[in-house]
């Protein structure tokens, strides 16, 4: 699993590529949450095109940034869901509570 | 007490025959880095049983998350405790259909059974989703306890009408 930031125009693009599992979902929230509370930028972007498989402690990494945000009063934003980390969310009843794009353009266009 | 041995069935090749249909066997360490392995294996063992793609997605699923409780909850992240994982075939029966039966072994103290609920869902905060997601994606979610040994057993039946491929 790779993780990395981009930053442009009040935004903040996290790429991520790899599985999130067990074995690197505390890198996620590691990097997430030092990102938004260092940084403050208004809108927060998670690329997960590059992600196959997300667990449930990946979803809670993907909680803590939404809180984060929410508490700071910024965006937290999904796009390119593969159908696993789709339906993980759907099993969680959080994919209303996201904020969830199909691709870039559209996620930063909103 | 006299002990008797089943005999030692061979089938057509002279090779003992896999008995109780045994598909997979695993023997692993509690370390994350080896979810990724298991999750390969049953991605695979799922596909060439015939499973759609969304059952092999939820089987594999509730694997890698029952793996992730024994790793966290039984063994406190300790990354060198023994885990088993065996994959059999279940027949046809009068009462259900064919089935993957996958069963997870490891060597942790006891479960409480009022741990294994899962929490409720109600409320957006991180944690507690692992036992949402296994019983949300297998059919048949049982525990034991038996000589110091946990046993989680998994079921997940075919949803078509055909034979499985293997």
């Amino acid at each position: 699993m790779q993780i990395s930031a981009r930053h442009a125009d009040q935004t903040t693009i996290f790429d991520v590529s790899g599985d999130i599992d067990l074995a690197n979902s505390p890198a996620v929230r590691k990097a997430l949450l030092s990102e938004v509370r260092e940084k403050r930028t208004p809108r927060v972007v998670m690329n997960l095109s590059k992600v196959r498989y997300i667990d449930s402690s990946g979803v809670a990494s993907l909680v803590e940034g939404l809180k984060a945000c929410r508490d700071l009063n910024l965006r937290f934003i999904l796009f390119g869901l593969s159908p696993s980390a789709r339906e993980v969310l759907q099993l969680s009843r959080l994919l209303k509570i996201f904020e969830v794009y199909d691709n870039e353009d559209q996620a930063l266009a909103s | 007490m006299k002990t008797v041995k089943p005999s030692r069935q061979l089938d057509s090749n002279g090779l003992p025959a896999l008995r109780d249909g045994l598909l997979l066997k695993l023997h692993l360490h509690s370390d994350p880095k080896l979810l990724c392995v298991v999750r390969g294996a049953l991605e695979r063992l799922t596909e060439v049983l015939g499973f759609s793609p969304s059952d092999c997605r939820s089987v594999t699923r509730a694997v890698d998350e029952a793996l992730t409780n024994i790793m966290r909850h039984c063994y406190h992240g300790r990354i060198d405790q023994p885990i088993e994982v065996s994959c059999r075939r279940l027949p046809r029966r009068a009462s259900s259909g064919e089935g993957l039966e996958i069963l997870l072994s490891d060597r942790g103290p006891a479960v409480d059974p009022a741990k294994l609920r899962g929490r409720r869902l109600d409320e957006i905060k991180p944690g507690g989703l692992g036992l949402h997601f296994i019983r949300q994606s297998m059919d048949t979610v049982e525990y034991q306890r038996g000589r110091g040994v946990n046993r989680f057993r998994m079921v997940k039946y075919f949803q078509h009408t055909g034979s499985p491929n293997c």
